[in-house]
């Protein structure tokens, strides 16, 4: 019985999310703990019931802001990859700054956003963008060099084009790097519009936490954090799945190497 | 010696290849390092050429200057009566790693050429399956480069380099990385393929046998800086089947070649030379 769960991998998950509400739920009952400071699972699932449009919405703003911002930094990142694997000036210049950057925590950038932006979508839009950049880049310059220069070479026998290799070679390769990169900066992405509703706002989930947590009603507090939890998981997933269908390569690659390491152990 | 085969290099086009007093310097920061020095080499139309030698010996780098890929810093090199600047047309070429593209499936990979010149793909896949079936790869077309083996996904990555009927057909070890006997396999397959339509092969090894079996000359390299040692005419009737290893002919061959390596002090054990055990 317990080997079979252990062996689906979805049972398993949903085992463990079970259990541990479970256990949330158990300890606050048994000890006593007042709903203020920790409220049971129960109780914030009723709070939530108490407004499933409301917080749908909330949640739908937090959505918006985050693929705006994630998207932004795909393109954007996408193209200051590529300028900077081929560009000498670029990566001397661009790279440096977006290294040097990176190491200023961008949350503290969000309240200058909102003097620029005002306190509308564009500022957390903006917060989401530039955390989830750096990751993209990063990752996407590492996968356009690794491509092989063996690979490269050949092109050139045929007779291509720069762009042909860019297209033929160079992205796909980089494909599977892009991805890890956007795993990591689609988590970032919510991060960013999280702080910046935080900063500034009057919608969003971070605008619900922050405002609840003021009129110390923590169970819409965990009803909002619980919420961006499943967001995020959803998210991360949808990556996950896209990766699966654009570079199905990689991940049979990946399983099958999984695999030869599962049997030699 | 004399040739008696039936296929004497005289008879062929001369000077297909040209490569005159081809050199090539590295700078590094401890100086100059000569990688070619005085490469002197006409390839008939045709012809099988293996290029044997060590590691370092050059043998890829006069290849690489081959496929307009490098540059020789002295000296010249002509394709066709044409000097390389940049690869030739009419370009076939094998690396040692099989460089398929993982991405794309077998028949894909194998049409990349015609895709790459922007030429129609329908016209070009049935030439792909007829090359495909010809080496042993009938039924893999749609299968994905990881699912075969070492050996399947080298035969693709000739198919490839044979697609668009090169005139010139560089392998660089093509067979390096393979075991033993998928390698003795493919020398044979090799074979087989180069007499169906007789291409000029450029082909680099550091197997003798493998050098000697598949050419009608050897060129022996020597090491630091590469220069040709010596070439050797095989004169060994074709098709060769992989017994003929064993006979006199091809003994004599081979060993005038390992003799040429024991000079070199490439290979030790030769006579006169005790056998030592590095400490």
């Amino acid at each position: 019985m317990m080997q079979n769960i252990a062996s689906n991998r979805p049972a398993m998950i949903a085992a463990v999310i079970v259990g541990f509400f479970l256990v949330w739920e158990l300890a606050c009952d048994l000890l006593h703990v007042p709903n203020y400071f920790l409220p049971p699972p129960s109780a914030i699932f009723k709070e939530f019931l108490t407004a499933p449009d409301w917080y749908l919405q909330q949640c739908l703003y937090t959505l918006l802001t985050t693929m705006l911002g994630f998207g932004a930094a795909f393109a954007v990142g996408l193209i200051a990859a590529i300028g900077i694997t081929y560009s000498k000036i670029l990566e001397n210049t661009l790279y440096t700054l977006l290294v040097s950057l990176n190491s200023v925590p961008k949350i503290a950038l969000a309240p200058l956003f909102i003097i620029w932006l005002g306190t509308g979508v564009n500022s957390k839009v903006a917060v989401s963008f530039l955390i989830a950049l750096f990751s993209i880049v990063i990752d996407t310059v590492l996968g356009l060099r690794s491509a092989d220069p063996d690979a490269l070479d050949l092109l050139k026998t045929m007779h291509g084009s720069p762009m042909q290799a860019l297209i033929k070679i160079r992205i796909p390769t980089a494909l599977p790097h892009m991805f890890a990169g956007m795993k990591i900066s689609i988590s970032l992405a919510l991060v960013g519009a999280i702080a910046g509703e935080f900063v500034a706002s009057q919608e969003g989930l971070g605008w619900v936490i922050l405002s609840a947590q003021g009129m110390f009603q923590t169970t819409r507090v965990f009803a909002a954090i619980i919420l961006l939890g499943v967001m995020g998981t959803v998210l991360f997933f949808l990556v996950d799945i896209a990766e699966r269908l654009v570079c199905p390569w990689h991940v049979s690659h990946r399983t099958a190497e999984a695999k030869a390491m599962a049997q030699a152990h | 010696m004399i040739a008696v085969g039936p296929l004497p290099s005289n008879t062929k086009d001369q000077s297909f290849v040209q490569i005159r007093k081809a050199g090539k310097t590295y700078r590094s920061k401890r100086g100059d390092v000569a990688a070619l020095k005085d490469i002197n080499l006409d390839i008939a139309m045709s012809e099988f050429v293996s290029v044997l030698g060590p590691s370092g010996c050059g043998k890829s780098t006069l290849l690489r200057c081959l496929a307009g890929l490098d540059h020789p810093t002295s000296g010249e090199i002509l394709i066709g009566g044409q000097k390389v600047h940049s690869p030739p047309d009419g370009l076939g070429v094998v690396f040692q790693r099989d460089v398929l593209l993982e991405w794309r499936t077998v028949i894909e990979n194998v049409l990349l050429p015609v895709e790459v010149n922007r030429m129609n793909r329908r016209e070009w896949e049935p030439k792909a399956l007829q090359l495909l079936d010809l080496l042993g790869l009938r039924g893999f077309e749609g299968r994905h480069p990881w699912e075969l083996s070492g050996g399947m996904r080298q035969r693709v990555s000739i198919c490839r380099a044979l697609l668009m009927n090169p005139t010139l057909l560089l392998m660089d070890e093509p067979f390096g990385a393979l075991d033993a006997m998928t390698r003795d396999d493919l020398n044979v397959e090799l074979q087989r393929v180069w007499m169906a339509d007789e291409k000029t092969v450029f082909f680099v090894t550091h197997s003798i046998t493998e050098a000697i079996f598949l050419a009608d000359r050897v060129v022996v390299m020597s090491p630091s800086p590469g220069q040709i040692a010596d070439i050797i005419n095989v004169d060994l009737p074709r098709p060769r089947d992989l017994a003929i290893r064993e006979t006199p002919e091809f003994g004599l061959l081979s060993r005038r070649a390992r003799t040429l390596f024991q000079e070199m002090g490439v290979i030790r054990g030769g006579r006169g030379d005790k056998l030592r055990v590095a400490s």
